[in-house]
């Protein structure tokens, strides 16, 4: 289970941020090496992104993020880089069941009221963003019942090991 | 109320009144995945602990993505997937047997089946009729293990396409100018179906062309009807027993109608770097290019091989453009020798790559340079896609490539045909 308050920077960036931007297909090589791979994560975006980011920190998009492929690596190394959620106007489908998959959180919001460097703090309980350093809060819209349960186990894996099937 | 055919098989494979908006359960026909995603796929599966596959003859796994080999970390990950088909039963695709899709297509998919696959292309079943869907490698493992995935019943856009193509017209320039309507999120969470009367006349490989790309709209599936195109195409690969006939009710319920007439499409081009930036041929006539590429899931198969052909032949690339040719299956290259195409390829120029992805994703067989541009037949232009953040990357049909590569510029295939 994510902890349900989650504090940290803003790193901020455009629509349609393609996976091929998050980890690009020509480190195919490295996908049974995670850790190498990870030191890739956002460099077609924005190359200094992996050596700023802190643990705890926040990718904020605009609309579309993560369309593409279906390489469940995009939201593999977004998180082992540190991010702690992904806010975006919107995602594309197979990176938002992806993310939950992994545990990590993705929240749907009007991120134009955040600016790169701003300090968050994201209650998942409540869905609500606070944006610290403009002093103003954002909601989240509710994810399904199932996407829920699965985020609050840690992702899929775990969710199926404890439960042995879906339990809708 | 009547129901879409998402609807209308998803309440089949779930054994519910499943309506959009629903959240189901539903069976899976078949649960895939190739050669980079495969291995994190397996090893999400070993985590599960569930035991075995749930159906062995229903999961594949396909070596297609880098193939041969070109690098040792790579063959590692190969030798890592043959061993778990090895220990689990399940059917296994080597490197060089065709890209997953194809095989998919020739092999599997029929209508009113469910099949999902760790890449996002799997959409492309959906021209047989198939509710047929990308996802990632833990929706995948659990799919395995379970035989078994939970959906969102989407809602659809029906879109009726009417009208006859006009000469060196079709389905990609179709598909280009459909995502350029939607944009590329117009489509997100939804179903895209296909009907009207140039969809009937419309035969199965153009069908998986126009389903390849509707993941390029957000899609979660591009799904057609199974008629006759669609019991000649199963019948034409020796399954003719997987063919049923499958419509939408006729009151079923659509969020969206679009309606397009194919007599006035032009032949169309994505720019860089979006799917959805496109335009005519027309207007973008002396565009430069340095590598044409015809193959892929989306344009890789014997009549796209056939239309480029019936363009290169007699004639020679232009000097200063590499002309790259990879055919979707063994049995595209196969028919594709038989009936000249490859010899004419061949003689205009072209270099035969093996079946499988090739230059498409950027790991190897044709990554471009720095500045230079490239003219495909596949379906995403995204920025580093072909393995160069600084390269450029247009989307276009197999006349348009073809004839693109006589002039060295992109140019509309009547010009030279």
């Amino acid at each position: 289970m994510p902890e349900a308050v989650l504090r940290g920077k803003a790193f901020k960036f455009g629509d349609n941020i393609s996976t091929d931007q998050i980890i690009p297909g020509k480190y195919a090589e490295l996908r049974s090496n995670l850790p190498e791979l990870a030191k890739h994560v956002m460099e077609d975006a924005d190359p200094a992104f992996v050596n700023n980011v802190k643990s705890g920190d926040f990718i904020v998009a605009g609309k579309n993020f993560g369309l593409g492929s279906s390489r469940e690596h995009a939201a593999l190394v977004i998180k082992m880089a540190g991010v702690s959620a992904v806010l975006a106007k919107s995602v594309a489908r197979i990176f938002f069941r992806n993310a939950i998959n992994q545990g990590l959180p993705v929240l749907i919001c009007d991120t134009d009221k955040i600016d790169a460097g701003d300090e968050l703090e994201v209650n998942l309980t409540d869905s609500v963003i606070t944006n610290v350093t403009k002093n103003s809060k954002l909601t989240s819209g509710k994810m399904p019942e199932v996407m829920v349960d699965i985020l609050s186990e840690g992702g899929l894996i775990p969710y199926i090991t404890k439960h042995g099937d879906f339990e809708l | 109320m009547g129901k879409t055919l998402s609807e209308k098989i998803l309440s089949d494979k779930s054994g519910t009144d499943a309506r959009a908006g629903d959240i189901v359960i539903a069976g899976v026909d078949l649960a895939f995945v190739q050669d980079t995603t495969g291995p994190l796929t397996v090893r999400q599966f070993k985590e599960v602990k569930h035991g075995g596959l749930a159906n062995p003859q229903q999961t594949a796994v396909f070596i297609d993505h880098a193939v041969p080999s070109p690098s040792r970390q790579l063959s590692n990950d190969q030798l890592f997937l043959r061993r778990f088909a090895e220990e689990t039963g399940c059917q296994i695709f080597e490197g060089g047997s065709g890209i997953c899709h194809q095989l998919v297509a020739e092999k599997f998919a029929a209508p009113g089946e469910v099949i999902v696959g760790a890449d996002s292309h799997t959409v492309t079943a959906g021209g047989l009729g198939a509710f047929a869907t990308g996802m990632g490698s833990s929706d995948i493992a659990v799919a395995m293990a379970l035989g078994k995935t939970w959906f969102r019943v989407p809602e659809s856009f029906k879109i009726t396409i009417s009208g006859r193509f006009k000469k060196w017209v079709g389905a990609k320039d179709l598909v280009l100018h459909l995502i350029g309507v939607l944009g590329s999120d117009g489509a997100t969470y939804k179903a895209l179906e296909f009907d009207g009367d140039a969809v009937d006349s419309m035969p199965v490989p153009q069908r998986l062309t126009v389903a390849n790309m509707a993941v390029e709209a957000g899609a979660k599936v591009g799904i057609f009807p199974g008629d006759n195109m669609t019991r000649k195409y199963l019948a034409l690969h020796k399954r003719a027993d997987k063919y049923k006939p499958l419509q939408p009710d006729k009151d079923a319920e659509y969020e969206r109608s679009i309606l397009l007439d194919a007599s006035e499409l032009e032949p169309m081009v994505a720019m860089p770097h979006a799917v959805n930036n496109v335009s005519t041929v027309k207007l973008l006539s002396g565009t430069k290019i340095d590598q044409v590429f015809i193959g892929t899931c989306t344009n890789g198969r014997l009549e796209d091989l056939a239309e480029a052909a019936s363009i290169l032949r007699g004639k020679k690339r232009n000097p200063q453009v590499r002309l790259i040719v990879a055919p979707a299956s063994q049995q595209v290259l196969s028919k594709a020798m038989r009936a000249g195409y490859i010899q004419m390829l061949v003689n205009a120029g072209a270099v035969i790559l093996p079946p499988g992805c090739a230059a498409c994703l950027g790991v190897h067989q044709g990554i471009l340079g720095d500045n230079e541009t490239c003219l495909s037949t596949a379906n995403r232009n995204f920025k580093g896609r072909m393995g160069n953040p600084e390269a450029s990357i247009y989307l276009a049909s197999p006349a348009t490539a073809a004839a693109s590569a006589i002039t060295g510029e992109i140019t509309d295939p009547r010009e030279v045909a």
